[in-house]
């Protein structure tokens, strides 16, 4: 039954992981780019929340709304600012622009926060379900990161077969000319992506904060990296990719914890990546459609 | 005054003068043919007149407006369509997907409808089609999609750069039949070939291009007996 349990919990962290790994999979689909700070507007998430609710006892549904206005309006200055007067450079200096931003978002962090570990308290209020008498126990974050994965997969991928916006995305991220002789506007779409993205990791860094209580300036990045394998891994720029990556990386990673060493398992996590890298170089689900001229 | 309107156009590409102060005007109706060789600088122009280009000089009117310095997304909002090189269809999005982009600039939800129906008249292979993979069509099917799609936002005056190219003779043929229809049923045409025979064969007028400097331009007629362009594009 521990089996069970070690599945449940790896599912629930890979849904924590899928959720960070839309933001990745999105912006590089749409802006070709690789947005390392992404793991770092996690932690701004965490400490908007931590700041609303632990600080100020605000309500946990309200702490977490407007922690994602602040990390989408973040993520859409952080685009303004950085990313947007490099569109025409060469992809090194984006990344290492990105880079940079992740810095000084931990430092600034470090700034008005501190390094020290701040103690979370989880937003989540559902009971704790317990099956099989007692030889199972799902926590109520588990329950409710898997939910809100669920649903937001849902969404987005209807926000995207079924809206125009959605459309206009799919359109730049295949051609951004072309796009743009349709009349959609390019830099518009770009700036919605980081938001969606954005807003996206605001909530993944609630329910991480949720499930693994503890918060500095630099919580982010390790499930930020994590999640950037999970989008390589299912499929860079697919978002049921993103989906997939997420999952089986959680899974692996809590059985490799618990039934071979706590210490190897980002090392097996990353060797798993490394293997599925070399059989299929772009991931589970990344397509290839060979264009016809 | 002409519907497109284009004075003393130049554009770099970073040092090198790709276009050297190009003028030409299309009228409502017309048919116009930019013809001339490989690199002559055809495409650059339609992208420059379009937006997808920055202009180094010179000035674009549209209908009166000066849409010298307005982003591409906006100038379709305003009439205008433009079929690139190489179709540049979504190959990952279905044949409705693509043409529903195309309507992209339009808001009303019944009207799409209608225009569909009238694509798919032009172009029934597309209905047949409509939701396969736009990069699993063949060269021919990708050009028809492109031109539908261009359709679709109803344009005044549409641009269209070497729709004959990479085609089989009878499909360059039907092609050129549809421009004609696209032409009969009102729409302005600006046609960039280098099948010069066939563009100067449905143009009204045309201008000759020669590395970034128009050298020639007149009645397509008249150009068609023209000595020289007999012999530099027609292969008399």
């Amino acid at each position: 039954m521990s089996f069970l349990n070690y599945l449940i919990n790896g599912i629930s962290l890979g849904s924590v992981y899928a959720i960070i790994a839309l933001g990745y999979t999105m912006v590089y689909g749409i802006a070709k780019m690789l947005n390392f700070a992404h793991g770092d507007v996690i932690m701004v998430g965490g400490f908007v929340v931590f700041t609303m609710s632990t600080r100020m006892g605000l309500s946990p549904v309200l702490s977490v709304l407007v922690s994602i206005v602040i990390c989408t309006l973040l993520g859409m200055t952080i685009e303004r600012i950085a990313y947007k007067p490099l569109r025409n450079a060469t992809s090194l200096a984006v990344l290492i622009t990105a880079i940079g931003v992740s810095y000084f978002l931990q430092n600034l962090a470090l700034i008005i926060f501190g390094s020290d570990i701040k103690l979370f308290t989880s937003v989540v209020k559902v009971k704790p379900l317990v099956i099989a008498d007692g030889q199972i126990t799902i926590t109520g974050e588990t329950i409710v990161t898997i939910l809100a994965c669920m649903i937001i997969m849902t969404v987005l991928t209807l926000f995207i077969k079924k809206t125009k916006a959605g459309q206009a995305m799919l359109a730049v991220s295949e051609d951004k000319g072309a796009a743009e002789l349709m009349g959609v506007n390019v830099n518009a779409t770009i700036s919605l992506t980081f938001a969606i993205g954005s807003g996206l990791a605001a909530i993944a860094g609630v329910l991480l904060c949720s499930a693994y209580p503890s918060l500095n300036p630099y919580t982010g990045s390790m499930p930020g990296i994590k999640a950037f394998v999970a989008a390589v891994f299912g499929g860079i720029g697919s978002i049921p990719g993103a989906l997939i990556g997420g999952i089986l990386l959680g899974v692996i990673e809590s059985l490799s914890k618990s039934y071979i060493s706590s210490q190897m398992a980002d090392a097996i996590v990353f060797s798993v990546l490394i293997i599925v890298l070399l059989v299929k170089p772009t991931g589970l689900l990344g397509k290839k459609i060979s264009e016809k001229v | 005054m002409a519907m497109l309107e284009v004075k003393d156009l130049e554009v770099n590409y970073g040092v090198i003068k790709a276009i050297k102060g190009v003028s030409f005007e299309v009228n409502e109706g017309e048919v116009i043919s930019l013809i001339g060789a490989n690199g002559a600088g055809k495409t650059t122009i339609l992208h420059a007149v379009s937006g997808l280009l920055n202009k180094t000089a010179g000035t674009v009117m549209f209908e009166g407006k000066d849409i010298t310095k307005i982003p591409a997304h906006k100038i379709v909002y305003m009439g205008m369509s433009h079929v690139p090189e190489g179709r540049r269809v979504f190959a990952q999005l279905t044949v409705l997907e693509n043409l529903k982009l195309g309507a992209y600039s339009r808001k009303d939800k019944n009207e799409l409808n209608e225009t569909l129906e009238k694509v798919y008249k032009s172009f029934p292979r597309l209905e047949e089609r409509k939701n396969q993979l736009a990069g699993t069509l063949s060269g021919g099917e990708q050009l028809m999609l492109a031109m539908g799609r261009a359709l679709m936002s109803h344009p005044k005056l549409i641009l269209m750069d070497e729709p004959s190219m990479g085609l089989s003779p009878i499909f360059v043929e039907e092609i050129f039949n549809i421009i004609k229809e696209i032409s009969a049923s009102g729409t302005t045409v600006l046609l960039v070939e280098q099948n010069a025979k066939k563009a100067l064969s449905i143009a009204d007028r045309a201008y000759v291009l020669e590395t970034g400097n128009i050298t020639l331009s007149g009645d397509a007629k008249t150009l068609m007996n023209d000595e020289s362009v007999k012999k530099a594009y027609l292969g008399e």
